[in-house]
């Protein structure tokens, strides 16, 4: 017994031990242990400050551009294959929940063409699926699993190219990843620690920085309508009419471009902000070498014509070619030298493969933050001291006993947040303050159990025997319903409320440990010291 | 101490009164909501939340008109916390999610506007973040001869920031000269800002800008959890009870959390997803309560076989009752603290706990024994007596045969 009693003792002691470790490690200043303390204590964005956004990827966008690309190959199909056809276009959708139902039309395939153009799609157009909508008339629907492959992609991406720009903005530890109940909520989390004003980093994020030079055709002319009457009403092919972005000027200008562009994008190796001869802020850039070999043999065979930069289906500016360039060129017309890095930031990063849309933002000031903690910590000790004050006045010894215990319990949960990297929130301090107050309901139930048996006229070891051992299946019992409302809360919820959850969950969990294991341990401890004891303080 | 020693009260005697007053208070509870509704906050319903705090009274008739001028929809201005806290919520609609973006600048520009200088050319010191200081301040400091590296000039930008945002100030000073006793600020440093900067008589603390979509999503999964959680409690007790137990118990956590709910929209009180963390946590809490008792009864029932089963139950109830009151005192306790000193962000969530947890005590003694024992009184009448089963040995037999009564 008494070796049985030691090694229970030193088994509490080392967790205790491990414990404190983990909160403060081994701090050899105050300063010291307040860095580790920080450290370990990894706290939540609503009590440093911070932003919490959640945006969701237009996957419509990246369909719709996919049944672009398929109208123009299926266009040259056709002609190549000598298959007449009266119009080939695709439906809108302007929302994500609609993205499905983008399909291409294809009007007027001449019937006795019918099966060479059926051939032809089932060939060329694997993952597109051919429905006829009348004798002449088809319906092409991207395959279920190739849409659902391209949707996923395009998040992926997206996740991809937000990161890798957040990333330069050098925050310490953002967070980008998928968020949502499922994957078909095309959702993305970011959460940036100490950003209180996220207006900058959302233009950055939200910029899908498609970047196409192309080759102007004909222009400018002062409005669309102005351009089309221009061309008989109709543009001719493989073009379109881009506007050029405004810049503070109400005149607009409107230039016919080619439909395929020389350069994109993906061919940007660099980019870096700089300033023209007038000192006006640009964006310069180099392209990759495979975009300079294309950009070289283009512009050596235009001289003379003339060159559009459309980032995000705008023109930024139209040059003459004057000679030969290779790898290199610029967008001009930045108002200040931010603009002009966050460009070249985005440029570097590449572009969103869709645009994306704001569905949530919550930003915490550090003030406020500060506050919280403050008020977290006051109300903490507040109802742990209250709650310590009122077992020792009622329990008297085992009141002692049960604050040892407490007291523990919080040093245990704090050290498995710590070890566990968990994230403490403000409702997480909420969990740990109410844990307090349910820790205690153990010990209660114990000592309750024991001043029955001992009005009972059980022996004193009799009695604690007893009272621990009815007391435990309702402990149990008891503990394991909280647990069941923590999880689902856990699985439902988000954020803050996790951390509730969370911590709540670990308190009770070591509250078994210290209620049972410990409170037991020093009880057997003080009926050990004497053999025949006659009354016990509870 | 002992308050309540061996003490005898006939509990199922009131059990009429306290079905009569729970009947009363859910009548109450469904009539508000019939009438008033629920106050959802915007993690629900969706919209725009902007904490404000302001140097002085806040000029909250000003607000609602300025505001209201540049957002669409519904504008709704007032004060959070005491007195003291000059704290202003700022709430709007927000129907779509593109105008998230969109209305969140209109707020912030419509308050400086009218409540700054944006046409001075000079930073606002309030709202300003560490960055725009380091920006503002290098060339200047340079000029006044105090030019600093740029790591000195973060770690003053820092040192400014981390003052204005800590206690008593919050995020608010009211004179540049309070920025004398930061470490590392002169007066020199002092001059440049009062040049560089003006002081806007509010900060913005906090900003909510929630979509109506998350709103739905939100409001589904909240209503799904709780739901699961009901019914994973009612399975765990089915287990290791009689079915009947695990009825009785939900029934008597439903009625909590409904009744809590009903206070919520009586007192137009919001609910926002903490309170709906508070209402499980309630849910949990007071099925705890519960089982002490009802593992009470088991117990009695292997114990004595000639008592009625009404009596066993109330004689589990004054056993418990020390218990009971000890632990929902205590935590209700730890409740209060957090409801009295947790600050405005906990304070619906405290006060869901302490309102349920004082129901949860009334119920667990005057309902779940109640409902128990009117099931067996019922199916007793329609067959034999009850006899109930007492498991051949008390201690191991728990796992092996959790059902203890059967009619």
């Amino acid at each position: 017994m008494q070796t049985k009693l030691k090694v229970r003792m030193a088994v509490i002691a080392a967790i205790l031990l491990l414990a404190v470790y983990g909160i403060i490690g081994l701090p050899r200043s105050a300063a010291d242990l307040r860095q580790n303390l920080s450290e370990n204590i990894r706290l939540g964005l609503d009590l440093k400050g911070g932003s919490h956004l959640v945006l969701q990827v237009q996957v419509q966008d990246a369909v719709k551009s996919e049944a672009e690309q398929t109208i123009e190959r299926l266009k040259d199909s056709l002609r190549r294959a000598g298959i007449d056809y009266a119009a080939i276009d695709r439906n809108d959708s302007a929302t994500v929940e609609e993205a499905d139902t983008i399909a291409v039309n294809v009007k007027g395939i001449p019937v006795d063409k019918t099966r060479e153009f059926r051939a032809l799609v089932a060939e060329n157009f694997p993952q597109w699926i051919l429905t006829p909508v009348g004798a002449a008339d088809y319906r092409m629907n991207m395959s279920p699993s190739e849409l659902l492959a391209l949707k996923r992609d395009t998040v992926q991406r997206s996740i991809q190219s937000i990161s890798t720009r957040i990333d330069e903005l050098g925050l310490t530890e953002p967070v980008v990843q998928q968020y949502g109940s499922s994957s078909e909520d095309y959702q993305i989390l970011v959460q940036l620690p100490g950003v209180d004003d996220p207006a900058r980093v959302k233009d950055i994020m939200q910029t899908t920085a498609q970047l196409e030079i192309t080759e102007v055709k004909d222009g400018p002319y002062p409005s669309r309508e102005a351009a089309l009457s221009q061309h008989g009403g109709i543009l001719p092919l493989n073009t379109e009419l881009v506007k050029m972005a405004s810049r503070g000027s109400p005149q607009e200008e409107w230039y016919l471009l080619n439909r395929i562009p020389v350069v994109r994008g993906t061919d940007v190796r660099n980019a870096r902000p700089g300033q023209d001869e007038f000192r006006k802020w640009e964006t310069s850039f180099t392209l990759s070498q495979d975009g300079a070999r294309r950009f070289g043999r283009f512009t050596e065979a235009n001289i003379g014509n003339r060159l559009a930069v459309v980032l995000d289906d705008q023109i930024r500016s139209v040059a003459v070619i004057q000679s030969r360039i290779d790898d290199s060129g610029r967008i001009t017309g930045q108002a200040n030298e931010q603009e002009a890095s966050d460009l070249a930031l985005v440029l570097r990063a590449g572009a969103l493969p869709a645009g994306i849309q704001f569905l949530e933002e919550r930003t915490i000031g550090p003030s406020l933050g500060a506050d919280s903690i403050r008020q977290g910590i006051v109300a903490g000790l507040a109802g742990l001291f209250a709650v310590m004050a009122i077992m020792i006045l009622y329990y008297k010894g085992a009141g002692v006993n049960a604050v040892i215990a407490l007291v523990l319990n919080t040093v245990l949960l704090l050290s498995v947040l710590a070890y566990f990297h968990a994230v403490l929130t403000l409702p997480g301090i909420a969990g740990v303050i109410l844990s307090i107050g349910m820790a205690v309901d153990a010990n209660i139930l114990i000592f309750e159990r024991i001043r029955e048996e001992l009005r009972a006229g059980k022996s004193i070891p009799a009695a604690v025997d007893t009272g621990f051992s009815k007391a435990w299946v309702t402990i149990v019992d008891s503990n394991v319903t909280t647990i069941i409302a923590c999880a689902f809360l856990f699985l439902f919820g988000e954020g803050p409320v996790r951390g509730f959850a969370v911590t709540l969950v670990i308190g009770l969990t070591a509250n078994v440990f210290t209620a049972v294991y410990v409170s037991r341990t020093i009880f057997d401890y003080l009926l050990s010291r004497k053999r025949q004891m006659t009354s016990l303080s509870i | 101490m002992e308050l309540f020693k061996d003490i005898n009260f006939d509990f199922l005697r009131w059990k009429w009164w306290a079905l009569g007053l729970s009947g009363l208070l859910a009548v109450a509870s469904l009539a508000s909501f019939a009438v008033k509704g629920l106050n959802w906050g915007i993690d629900f319903r969706g919209g725009a939340l902007m904490m404000v705090k302001w140097q002085g009274e806040p000029p909250v008739n000003r607000i609602r008109t300025v505001i209201g001028e540049t957002v669409p929809g519904e504008v709704s201005v007032y004060e959070v916390g005491d007195f003291s806290s000059r704290e202003v919520a700022i709430g709007t609609e927000l129907r779509e999610e593109r105008q998230l973006n969109i209305d969140r600048d209109a707020m912030q520009k419509a308050l400086e506007a009218h409540f700054g200088q944006p046409g001075s050319g000079k930073l606002e010191f309030n709202n300003g973040s560490e960055q725009d200081l380091v920006e503002r301040l290098r060339d200047p400091l340079q000029r006044a001869g105090i030019g600093k590296s740029d790591q000195e000039l973060r770690a003053l930008a820092e040192a400014l920031v981390d003052f204005r945002n800590s206690p008593p100030r919050s995020g608010l000073i009211a004179s540049f000269d309070q920025l004398a006793q930061v470490p590392g600020v002169t007066a020199g440093v002092v001059e440049v800002l009062k040049q560089e900067s003006y002081l806007a008589p509010y900060a913005i603390r906090q900003v909510e800008m929630v979509g109506p979509k998350v709103g739905a999503e939100l409001r589904k999964r909240a209503l799904l959890a709780t739901l699961y959680a009901l019914a994973g409690m009612l399975v765990y007790i089915a287990f290791r009870f009689e079915w009947i137990y695990g009825v009785a118990a939900v029934l008597a956590v439903a009625h909590d959390a409904f009744l809590t709910v009903g206070l919520f929209s009586i007192l137009g009180k919001e609910i926002s997803l903490t309170v709906i963390a508070a209402l499980l946590t309630l849910v949990g809490y007071s099925m705890n309560d519960t089982i002490v008792i009802f593992d009470r009864v088991r117990e009695n029932l292997r114990l004595s076989r000639r008592e009625s089963l009404a009596q066993v139950v109330n004689r589990s109830l004054n056993q418990t009752f020390s218990r009971t009151i000890m632990t929902s005192g205590l935590t209700l306790l730890a409740v209060l603290a957090l409801y009295f000193f947790g600050g405005p962000v906990l304070n619906a969530f405290a006060f869901a706990l302490v309102v349920g947890f004082i129901i949860g005590v009334y119920s667990t003694v005057f309902i779940a024994g109640p409902v128990v024992l009117a099931w067996n009184e019922r199916s007793a009448r329609r067959q034999r007596p009850v006899a109930p089963q007492a498991p051949k040995q008390p201690d191991t037999a728990r796992k092996g045969q959790p059902k203890v009564l059967k009619s």
